[in-house]
């Protein structure tokens, strides 16, 4: 199920793993050597929780079981348009477990997961700071505020239109020159 | 060594022992499913085990106190058997009831429990919520059933006791708790095969034996 690691994310966890001696092999460094990870890889592979449990010695089942607790970490990576559903108190209220089922429905993958053609991305957030619009879900960086589940459809399919029409114009731009 | 009362019969237990264990050797059933002996501190996360002790003003769980002189202790007012009822109701609203195929009937914590405080295995009024795994068969050996798991985490304890680490976690959080055996496949210097300790422990039936190896293969 899972993809082999990307040639860059090879080289880039190599460099993390080159910094894990700044690091005292204690357990109490696991949560700190999970964010550097995450950091420069944005999520973590099952190849880095295994290099960080044999660095640490102690078992895979248990860097998983940290990781899996805390929101900050993510598995999968991120796509490249990536939707945040608010679930914050006023969110809730106003049903946005409703348009994060939605969304899921219409990508077919759960919240935290990544398409398999890696556009898209679902994770929930606990508030944003603009309850007055609930609910409220953010797609790449514009938040879009009272939204619905008939928005839903028409949001992603916007995306869809914005990147076509932006190959055309490539291929109108190559053809011109 | 301290002697005290519970429910009016004298008891005699060493200094320090916990009370849950002193009732219970003493063949006081007090329910309980998360409480083992060697767990320090105890987890206290079934919320089963309350007790009312003279002089505090409400129930506590007994398997965090230590037996004391002249200790007056009673496992059967009306506020601690609402506390249990209301952690049982709940622990059976998330629960799969379906014990006629279930490897632990007749040996299940939970119907014991249910038994004794008159609850009924299908509580009314709690909304259900059941996980979407019904079987998680990652595991080499074992098959765990998340719909059937008190998460009492037992099952975690005794293969640190007996390996030095554990194979199994507690993964996700809130609802979404599971027990994982992420990684396990690899630990091919491990003796899941001949431990079994974790499946004894269970207090229902959420972690079984593969019924076959080649299942797993297949």
């Amino acid at each position: 199920m899972h993809e082999e690691l990307t040639p860059e994310e090879k080289e880039a966890l190599k460099h993390v793993v080159s910094k894990f001696d700044s690091f005292e092999k204690q357990r109490g460094n696991l949560i700190p050597i999970l964010q550097m990870v995450q950091n420069k890889l944005s999520y973590l592979p099952p190849e880095a929780i295994k290099i960080v449990s044999e660095y640490l010695e102690i078992f895979e089942c248990e860097v998983f079981g940290v990781a899996t607790f805390y929101n900050q970490f993510r598995f999968h990576p991120p796509g490249k348009h990536p939707i945040k559903v608010c679930l914050g108190t006023a969110c809730h209220v106003r049903a946005g477990d409703i348009i994060l089922e939605n969304f899921e429905r219409k990508l077919g993958i759960h919240a935290g997961e990544t398409t398999a053609d890696k556009e898209f991305s679902i994770e929930k957030v606990a508030c944003v700071g603009c309850c007055a619009l609930a609910p409220v879900a953010i797609i790449d960086e514009t938040v879009h505020g009272h939204m619905a589940p008939s928005k839903v459809e028409g949001l992603l399919m916007r995306i869809e239109i914005e990147k076509e029409m932006e190959e055309r114009a490539k291929i109108k731009d190559e053809s011109g020159r | 060594m301290p002697k005290f009362l519970v429910d009016n019969k004298e008891i005699q237990a060493k200094q320090g022992t916990i009370l849950l264990k002193a009732c219970l050797d003493n063949e006081i059933y007090i329910p309980n499913l998360c409480y083992l002996e060697g767990i320090d501190p105890p987890s206290v996360s079934c919320r089963m085990c309350f007790v009312k002790i003279e002089g505090e003003r409400q129930p506590v769980p007994s398997c965090t106190v230590t037996v004391k002189d002249d200790m007056v202790v009673k496992t059967d007012t009306p506020a601690v058997r609402q506390l249990q009822r209301t952690a049982l109701r709940l622990l059976l609203s998330v629960h799969h009831v379906d014990c006629k195929n279930c490897q632990a009937n007749k040996k299940c914590e939970l119907q014991r429990m249910a038994k004794f405080l008159k609850v009924g295995l299908k509580p009314k009024g709690l909304e259900r919520h059941l996980r979407e795994i019904e079987i998680d068969r990652s595991h080499p050996f074992l098959d765990y059933y998340p719909n059937r798991c008190v998460l009492c985490g037992k099952c975690i304890h005794v293969c640190r006791e007996k390996n030095g680490q554990s194979a199994l976690t507690f993964s996700k959080r809130g609802f979404d708790t599971v027990i994982s055996f992420y990684g396990v496949k690899d630990l091919s210097t491990f003796e899941c095969e001949n431990c079994n300790a974790c499946i004894d422990i269970c207090p229902v039936g959420a972690l079984i034996l593969k019924e076959s190896k080649e299942e797993f293969l297949k």
